[in-house]
């Protein structure tokens, strides 16, 4: 076990050296002078000359890109040319939104789709299966920032149940602590605030949630059917055991190792998510940080992104191989 | 020979008629495929009038006693037809997804079998590379390469194709891997068939029925994509009538009740992708039944 997870933290490595360099080549491969692509447009000759010298782009690409890396370890990804403040700092300030909005979506779409799919396959072919079934299709084939603009539209707009943008009410003061909206309005004890960002939590969460939970919805169900055919359960059944205790008890635990892969491969599709979620709903986060750096070609700013993503979506993988070998013993003799 | 594969195409035909999603998918794509051929003569209007009119701008469809008679859905801000809009963009959309899904299969499959057949350190290069492409959400990876190369539709079909490619070299890798342990690769090279020879004639044909699958449903994946990009306003330029971007100049004006110019190219980005998927879960089946999942 030790030996396996050791293994998989030093292939790690030149994954993560990889995705580095192609955050520093963004600068280089983009047109112009680099020194002045990270000064900005209407940056003096003296600034640029400073940044030239600061991150030494007149000497040879290697050691430009051992400069580069060893700030960029340190914490320093140069500063944003829109803001002139730390892209670091930018980025650390907007993750806390962005990992809110993710971690309730994932949570929203991991119980409602591993439900969904275990009662559509021990239903199978019922009208209930077939009615799970096809929301599912849908909820696949939706593009999540349009299906973002009709929860807007019917929940915030006509019906006016829901706010359609932003983090929390402008005019509801919270002190920030950790950065955390939910966290820090529990800390403070402020219920105000706590029930306003959970307003503005749901709409962006149910849209940024359909898409995995429409997938884990489809595998689990084709998973359980598959567990379901197989002779220990026929076994159970033939010891009689109710359905119930077959289902809830032997089935679901067998059924559920390859639901945990496609959880952790559809974490890049939620942070690929995040970013148009948040842009549809003016969320604070990383994504629509990352929209905007792009759009204004804040080139420290989309290096700093693009690296804090691969390297997020690099950690949730290590932990869904890690959890995957907890529950499936087998992956040893493997 | 011949009359056996004859066979086994028929054999294959009735199997894809059965499958009734798949036939489905396919009448929904060969709609889709009709509007964008025909758009020329179903549009009710021009899709990019110009200069404006910002006369009949948002101005509700037939469902309505204020809209306009020829613009059955509506118009948008600019006061242009949405329907025509909509048909146009099939045009668009359509040929993203060909072209970038056929960016992803001609150097995926060159890099595929490449690793697949050669393997040794060449397979290992190559599959690190994967690994590392791996590493960055698709649509954030293609966010990266528009940065760098330029915003435009042109610029996004070819961001898209280079995010595609680490998956499509993977899948051809892996059949390339079973095939060439079949017997009857051993003979070929035993009577002194060229690499090249038994990839062309006999590698590359056998693994044919995933690059099948595994295109149409990446072509959706492309599709949606391109529309999340010309969303952001990083894909498709104004006035291009594009589903993606359509959405992103009309969802503001939701707040003001319009809701359709927000809603209808909405739905056909979800029907395209819709049939596209039933289309590729379809072909999965009748082509590959082993890939089930």
């Amino acid at each position: 076990m030790k030996w396996y997870i050791t293994k998989r933290l030093l292939m790690l490595i030149p994954v993560l050296l990889g995705t580095s360099i192609i955050a520093f080549s963004l600068i280089h491969l983009a047109p112009g002078d680099p020194a002045r692509t990270m000064a900005g447009e209407h940056a003096s000759q003296q600034v640029i000359n400073a940044i030239r010298e600061k991150y030494g782009l007149d000497k040879p690409l290697y050691i430009q890109y051992g400069i580069w890396l060893n700030r960029a370890l340190h914490g320093d990804m140069g500063r944003s040319i829109v803001s002139n403040e730390y892209v670091t700092r930018e980025i650390l300030d907007r993750f806390p939104n962005t990992f809110e909005l993710t971690l309730f979506s994932m949570i929203l779409a991991i119980i409602i789709g591993t439900i969904a799919g275990i009662i559509s396959a021990s239903k199978q072919y019922s009208i209930l299966d077939y009615t799970f079934m096809g929301i599912a299709l849908f909820g696949v084939s939706m593009p999540v920032f349009w299906l973002g603009i009709m929860l807007m539209m019917i929940f915030g707009v006509f019906l006016r149940w829901l706010p359609i943008s932003g983090r929390i009410d402008i005019l509801i003061p919270l002190q920030r602590v950790t950065g955390f909206y939910l966290l820090d309005s529990i800390i403070t004890g402020n219920f105000t605030a706590l029930i306003s960002t959970l307003r503005y939590l749901i709409l962006p969460s149910i849209a940024l949630a359909t898409i995995p939970m429409a997938t884990i919805a489809r595998v689990s169900r084709s998973s359980m059917l598959e567990v379901l055919r197989q002779d220990f359960i026929r076994t159970e059944r033939a010891k009689g055991l109710s359905e119930r205790a077959v289902i809830y008890k032997h089935a679901v635990r067998n059924a559920m190792i390859p639901v945990i892969t496609v959880i952790g491969l559809n974490f890049g599709l939620l942070l690929a998510g995040a970013i148009l979620t948040e842009t549809v709903f003016a969320w604070p986060g990383i994504g629509r940080y990352v929209v905007s750096a792009v759009r204004m070609r804040d080139y420290p700013a989309v290096q700093g992104c693009v690296l804090f993503f691969a390297f997020m979506f690099v950690i949730v993988n290590l932990i869904t191989d890690i959890i995957y070998i907890y529950i499936d013993p087998r992956i040893h003799y493997k | 020979m011949e009359r056996k594969r004859e066979t086994k195409t028929g054999e294959l035909v009735r199997r894809f008629r059965y499958n009734k999603s798949a036939v489905f998918g396919l009448i929904i794509i060969l709609m889709f495929v009709l509007c964008a051929i025909l758009a020329n003569y179903i549009a009710p209007n021009n899709p990019t009038p110009s200069p404006p009119e910002l006369a009949r701008s948002l101005k509700p469809g037939l469902w309505s006693e204020d809209g306009i008679k020829e613009m059955p859905l509506g118009t948008d801000a600019l006061g242009r037809c949405v329907l025509s809009r909509i048909l146009y963009g099939a045009r668009v959309s359509l040929s993203v997804g060909f072209i970038a899904v056929g960016i992803a299969l001609l150097l995926g499959i060159t890099f595929g079998v490449i690793a697949g057949y050669y393997g040794g350190w060449v397979d290992s290069v190559i599959m690190r590379i994967v690994d590392i492409m791996f590493a960055f959400p698709a649509l954030l990876l293609a966010i990266v390469i528009v940065t760098v190369i330029g915003q435009g539709l042109d610029k996004a079909m070819i961001a898209l194709g280079i995010v595609y490619t680490p998956q499509m070299a993977r899948i051809i890798r892996s059949s390339v891997l079973y095939i060439k342990e079949m017997e009857y690769i051993e003979v070929q090279k035993a009577i002194g068939s060229s690499n090249w020879r038994v990839i062309l004639r006999h590698v590359l044909p056998n693994s044919i029925a995933p690059v099948i699958v595994y295109g149409t449903l990446m072509m959706a994946t492309a599709i949606l994509d391109c529309a999340a990009l010309g969303f952001l306003g990083l894909g498709a330029q104004p006035p291009t009538p594009e589903w993606g971007a359509m959405l992103s100049k009309s969802y503001t004006y939701i707040v003001s009740g319009a809701w359709w110019a927000a809603t209808f190219p909405g739905v056909a980005i979800l029907f395209s992708v819709l049939g596209l998927n039933l289309l590729g879960d379809g072909l999965r089946d009748v082509l590959d039944p082993r890939l089930k999942t």
